[in-house]
């Protein structure tokens, strides 16, 4: 059962991360929700056949870790852990569209292959931008930003009830399945019929824990809305990060660098 | 089943963004108007439950996997639909920025594949017609098996129509729809017995649970009409409004559905049988993109190969060399950031 603790280990150090301090942390989460999702589009909206139209867009990333003190490693390999479901599908391609578009040398490289690194790529770049967002902004500083974005009301309070409680569930799972697994002499498998009573009193339980939240939260004083404080403030710079980035991104669009640049250095060459 | 960022196109995921947004209020407005306080902590610790649970897996006897609890029905067994969609659409999003279990662009296909279509369509339209109100172990479990299988079928559709439309993948649309649907025929039916088990279950150890959820639930006004015909207009909208966005583009998004991709999907069946085992060339698709990256300077295939480098793969070389030269950069850019 590593798995479990495992993932709520994951949840928390992310949080941990975001609770440092420079220059990225300070900003307005607003500012680095937009910038993310600008980013996110901006990589997928390329054609099925970019590649090296793609690299310039590594420096987002690169920027992000280095001035916000992220660990590039462990970013880096929760990136990779996911990897295998993009390859699951994009190795289809070169299968299927056998069709030759690079030719080096001798080597024909078919169109299947390119539009697999780029889906490679596209991955790697937009996975790595949602968890530099939340390692430099938190989940909750995500909610309020939600918030003022206008969604509603109800929706924020769940995720923000659900992420609360998320690690206290996750704990009790952790616990209950190490139970199991002590007493079953470390079989790892579990059958069905010990899985459905593990599962049904892990819901029974949550059911009773919902209830006593409920009363908790009615001695002190709920009345069916919950105040948020929301202390966000733009600055110049939040301004300045999100409308800089959002240019560079639409001039790396664009204008295709690494093929000028590699123009540049080939012709030179010969 | 969570689809990723890297095979979605921005009109497929934008309008599947602008559907679960409104989707999204929607829910929260029905939420809001039942006005069960009760319902705030126990919407958000299902939601953590249902988290929960999905990291404890069971061995499926004689075939060497594992299944967990899947989220949608049960939620919306315990929770009616509105507040159910919700709790799965928070559920999705810690997925997808903690552990990217799905993009972030992606976040609207996903909520909709696990959230929309069991909490809307197999709850109301299955699970409700077989229970009928006055619950019993069996009808409970009938139901909920039928249900999670039928809403499995659906959201792989979904993932199946999402992904052609997006043509980022090469998976032709029979291949991709024969690949998905038997797979998750026996994904759902699994999910649908953990499902039927649970819930009977929590049935035979406490069965003022189920009969207080289905009372509570105000089903009668599940309007479905309302929703599907807002589903419909938001979805257009926004696909039309990014899809004329995208063919302006100079370089084309790949997208224009219809035009280019739809019809590239019925040529490739026709002509070429793609199939799995057997690949072949797909020659119909020579025209389309033969020449793609070598744009104006158009050289005839044969000479490609002689010289080096080729004259036809002059960009495409020099693109190469650019795109390493720029990583290296890049790279070089965080190294001296992180020394300053």
């Amino acid at each position: 059962m590593n798995n479990i603790g495992r993932n709520s280990f994951d949840i928390g150090y992310l949080d941990t991360l975001a609770a440092g301090d420079s220059p990225l942390h300070r900003l307005d989460p607003r500012a680095k929700v937009i910038t993310t999702l600008a980013f996110i589009v901006a990589v997928v909206s390329f054609d099925k056949y970019a590649l090296e139209a793609m690299a310039p867009f590594f420096i987002y990333p690169v920027v992000l870790i280095s001035v916000g003190g992220l660990p590039a490693g462990y970013l880096f390999r929760k990136a990779l852990f996911i990897l295998p479901l993009a390859v699951l599908i994009g190795i289809f391609n070169p299968l299927i569209d056998r069709q030759i578009l690079v030719q080096i040398g001798p080597i024909g490289i078919s169109g299947g292959w390119i539009s697999f690194l780029s889906i490679i790529c596209r991955f790697i770049l937009t996975v790595t931008a949602a968890f530099i967002l939340v390692s430099l902004t938190g989940f909750n500083a995500v909610c309020s930003s939600l918030l003022k974005f206008g969604v509603p009301k109800p929706f924020v309070i769940q995720l923000l009830f659900f992420y609360r409680y998320l690690f206290v569930l996750t704990d009790e799972t952790e616990r209950m399945a190490r139970a199991r697994s002590l007493r079953a002499f470390n079989s790892a498998a579990m059958d069905f019929k010990t899985f459905t009573s593990l599962v049904g009193n892990l819901l029974l339980r949550t059911l009773d824990r919902a209830e006593r939240i409920y009363r908790a939260m009615r001695c002190r004083g709920f009345d069916g809305d919950i105040r948020i404080i929301g202390s966000i403030k733009t600055s110049w710079r939040d301004i300045v990060f999100t409308s800089g980035w959002v240019l560079v991104f639409v001039f790396f669009r664009y204008s295709n660098i690494p093929l000028r640049l590699g123009t540049l250095v080939t012709g030179f060459l010969k | 089943m969570h689809m990723a960022d890297a095979l979605i196109s921005p009109a497929v995921g934008g309008a599947m963004w602008a559907v679960t947004a409104g989707l999204i209020a929607y829910s929260a407005k029905k939420v809001r108007d039942e006005a069960d306080e009760r319902k705030v902590p126990l919407m958000g610790v299902l939601g953590a439950f249902i988290f929960a649970a999905q990291m404890i897996n069971f061995s499926i006897p004689a075939t060497g996997s594992s299944g967990h609890l899947g989220g949608g029905m049960i939620l919306a067994i315990l929770l009616g639909p509105y507040a159910a969609f919700l709790v799965m659409a928070s559920v999705l999003i810690v997925q997808a920025l903690f552990f990217a279990d799905g993009g972030l662009l992606a976040l609207g296909c996903n909520i909709i594949n696990l959230g929309f279509f069991p909490c809307f369509i197999a709850y109301p339209l299955i699970y409700r017609k077989i229970v009928r109100g006055n619950p019993t172990q069996l009808k409970i479990m009938f139901g909920s098996l039928v249900a999670a299988i039928i809403s499995l079928q659906l959201g792989a559709f979904g993932v199946v129509i999402k992904t052609v439309f997006s043509g980022i993948s090469e998976l032709p649309f029979k291949t991709f729809l024969f690949l998905m649907q038997p797979i998750h025929l026996a994904i759902g039916a699994v999910e649908g017995l953990v499902t039927a088990a649970v819930v009977a279950f929590v049935w035979k150890a406490r069965p003022e649970i189920l009969n207080a959820a289905e009372n509570s639930i105000p089903i009668a006004r599940v309007d479905m009409k309302k929703v599907l015909l807002g589903l419909v207009v938001a979805a257009a909208v926004a696909g039309g409004v990014l899809s004329w966005f995208a063919s302006s583009y100079p370089d084309g998004l790949e997208w224009a559905m219809f035009k280019t991709s739809g019809k590239e999907e019925l040529e490739s069946h026709d002509n070429v049988h793609v199939s799995l085992a057997g690949i072949q060339e797909k020659t119909a698709f020579l025209p389309d993109y033969g020449f793609k990256k070598s744009g104006a300077e158009a050289v005839p295939e044969t000479e490609a190969g002689v010289s080096w480098p080729a004259v036809d793969s002059g960009t495409s070389v020099s693109g190469l060399v650019g795109g390493a030269l720029t990583l290296l950069i890049a790279l070089l850019i965080g190294l001296g950031l992180k020394r300053l």
